[in-house]
């Protein structure tokens, strides 16, 4: 892979968060290129969701920064972040539960085609936009389930929803935090399978939070290590599995105690 | 999430509208018979007394259906929704009342309270729709009692506590003839031109709730209601769509506040200001069914039918189990209230998503 030319889709610099005396993230320093998927992985409790909702403004830094393609977002909301092109699921299933599937999904077109404020059409005879938010259903299996309600639907099913939600918002940085988490081993494969896609036939970067490591080490361009907050490992999957730091950080206490 | 849901019924055939349709053959029956029998109300139930109830049913449906856009869609909670529909009624009084009885002032009148309602809606909205609901609904209701006891100290302006009467434009006259005789024994007269401008204002009205609600802007709303963290999430402004449909909702009271004037000829605090007011609106939305739009047209007739009809039912009842002992006395017309509480109460313990919500099946 040759050097990204000009800015990063999403770097952080010194980016740190304090809870009281806790040091949640610190000072960590990360550039992501377009094209690529890294994967971030550590023990938990080690940072990686607090860095992906300081990434994607749920939460302020308290100290550091946040740049999208070299401009500085960390003043900025996560509605304006989104619009600036970061695009997030969330490890615990975050929907719209009194909405059908299809509603959900249409949403987050409407979102990114800038048609929130429409006040005259009907919003079910925006065929532009149902019709997308349907080719996003099929792609993920869930047509089946468009006029349920999302609260409505079995586990699985929600976090494919959950998945599908960051697809259809189409961003140049998509966040999967834990995309397979409590997934049933046959619903895994839809969702890798999308983010395989995504890696293979565009040139979007992609951060991915995984615990399992089988998995990392399918999709993953580089890993990044986080421990106690604090970035102790970064580069090429083989190199940093085989780490003297990760075997002890990270992998090591969990091949002891198997 | 402990266990995982059962899986959910098969689709239902109707949800290909989901929003927009009432969803229910009863439901649709129901709205069918209220919006006729408001249409036909001079002609089926003659009489004074009931063509001022259909009237205030009709301002009502307005003033709880934009009520039901913040509360029922956004799920916001505001208790200013009076104030607004005060300023409404003292823009259309002062106007009518200082300048002339004609439609020109009627216009003046109406627009100008626009104008205050929507500023002042907007700037509730920019200051307090960002933080946390209870403060918003602290602030409204901080600036709703504020308002009142402006009104009522105005009294140069307002007339203070007596409100204001004054005369509305000629062709709503009660004294107005349209007609020679009368059509089917009813005088066709000032005062039906008046029920049925605000009729077909409450219709228009209505559509136009209607149609904001099942658009883009409308679903936006819902998601805000359902997880404004996602809503914010996947891009949307949430402050700034709390603070547009705060605009709509405050815009539509105010002229619901300008057909109860019309209509009673009279602006007072107790007719637009009151909290009384405001604990109705919130009971007959939440009757009728929040986040519906419908809920408010079937929780505003309920309301106001057992507000107008309940106590004389009950003195009808009262007199006729005289000789028995104790039902006299529990159905006395001055219980009325009592009952009017009894009802309400076994109507949200077992409609807890109002008629509506019960009509459809949820």
């Amino acid at each position: 892979m040759a050097p990204a030319p000009s800015p990063p889709a999403l770097e952080t610099r010194d980016l740190t968060i304090r809870f009281g005396g806790h040091v949640a993230v610190d000072a960590v320093n990360c550039a992501f290129h377009p094209g690529t998927l890294t994967a971030i992985v550590g023990p938990n409790g080690a940072g990686k969701t607090t860095y992906f909702n300081l990434i994607s403004g749920q939460l302020r830094p308290t100290d550091g920064q946040v740049l999208v393609r070299g401009e500085d977002v960390t003043g900025l909301t996560a509605a304006a972040r989104t619009r600036r092109g970061l695009g997030r699921a969330f490890q615990l299933t975050n929907l719209f539960p009194g909405l059908t599937v299809r509603e959900n999904i249409r949403l987050v077109v409407q979102s990114r085609r800038g048609a929130g404020m429409d006040l005259l059409s009907r919003a079910a005879r925006r065929t532009d936009l149902v019709d997308e938010a349907d080719a996003v259903l099929a792609r993920m299996s869930l047509a089946g389930r468009r006029d349920d309600l999302a609260g409505a639907l079995p586990h699985g099913d929600q976090r494919k929803l959950e998945v599908a939600m960051l697809a259809a918002l189409e961003p140049d940085v998509f966040m999967f935090d834990e995309p397979t988490a409590g997934m049933s081993v046959d619903e895994v494969p839809t969702i890798l399978d999308l983010i395989r896609r995504i890696k293979e036939t565009t040139d979007k970067t992609v951060l991915l939070v995984e615990h399992k490591m089988d998995v990392v080490r399918q999709l993953a361009d580089r890993i990044i290590v986080l421990h106690n907050g604090a970035l102790v490992a970064d580069g090429e999957p083989a190199e940093v599995i085989a780490s003297p730091i990760v075997q002890e950080a990270y992998l090591g206490g969990a091949i002891e105690h198997a | 999430m402990t266990a995982p849901a059962p899986a959910a019924a098969p689709a239902k055939g109707a949800a290909m509208a989901r929003s927009s349709a009432p969803r229910s053959r009863l439901l649709s029956a129901v709205l069918v018979l209220i919006f006729a029998g408001l249409a036909l109300a001079p002609f089926v139930f003659p009489g004074s007394q009931s063509l001022n109830v259909a009237a205030k049913i009709c301002y009502f449906i307005v003033l709880a259906a934009s009520f039901d856009l913040l509360l029922g869609y956004t799920g916001i909670v505001s208790f200013a929704h009076t104030m607004f529909f005060g300023i409404g009624g003292y823009g259309a009084a002062i106007s009518l009342y200082a300048l002339a009885p004609d439609w020109t002032s009627l216009a003046i009148g109406t627009l100008a309270a626009l104008v205050v309602s929507v500023l002042l809606a907007l700037l509730i909205g920019l200051f307090s729709l960002r933080v946390r609901a209870i403060f918003f609904a602290m602030i409204t209701l901080a600036v709703a009692s504020a308002f009142a006891i402006l009104a009522s100290q105005l009294g140069w302006l307002t007339g203070g506590e007596d409100g204001r009467t004054f005369r509305v434009p000629e062709l709503l006259r009660p004294g107005t003839r349209l007609m020679d005789g009368t059509l089917f024994g009813v005088q066709i007269n000032g005062r039906l031109a008046a029920y049925y401008l605000v009729y077909a204002s409450m219709v228009l009205l209505f559509v136009t709730m209607l149609r904001v609600v099942n658009s883009p802007f409308g679903s936006v709303l819902q998601a805000i209601r359902e997880n404004d963290f996602r809503a914010e999430a996947i891009g949307y402004r949430t402050v700034v769509y709390r603070v547009v449909i705060n605009c709509i909702a405050a815009a539509m009271a105010t002229l619901a506040g300008v057909l109860c004037a019309v209509w009673l000829r009279y602006t007072g605090p107790g007719t637009t200001l009151s909290f009384d007011i405001m604990l109705d609106i919130l009971l007959i939305v939440v009757i009728g069914g929040m986040g519906t739009l419908y809920g408010a047209v079937i929780g505003a007739t309920l309301f106001l039918l057992a507000e107008s009809y309940l106590q004389s039912l009950m003195g009808a009842f009262s007199a006729a189990t005289a000789g028995l002992p104790v039902l006299p006395q529990l159905f006395h017309p001055d219980r009325w209230l009592l009952w009017l509480g009894v009802l309400f109460i076994l109507s949200v313990y077992f409609f807890p998503s109002g008629i509506v919500g019960r009509l459809r099946g949820r």
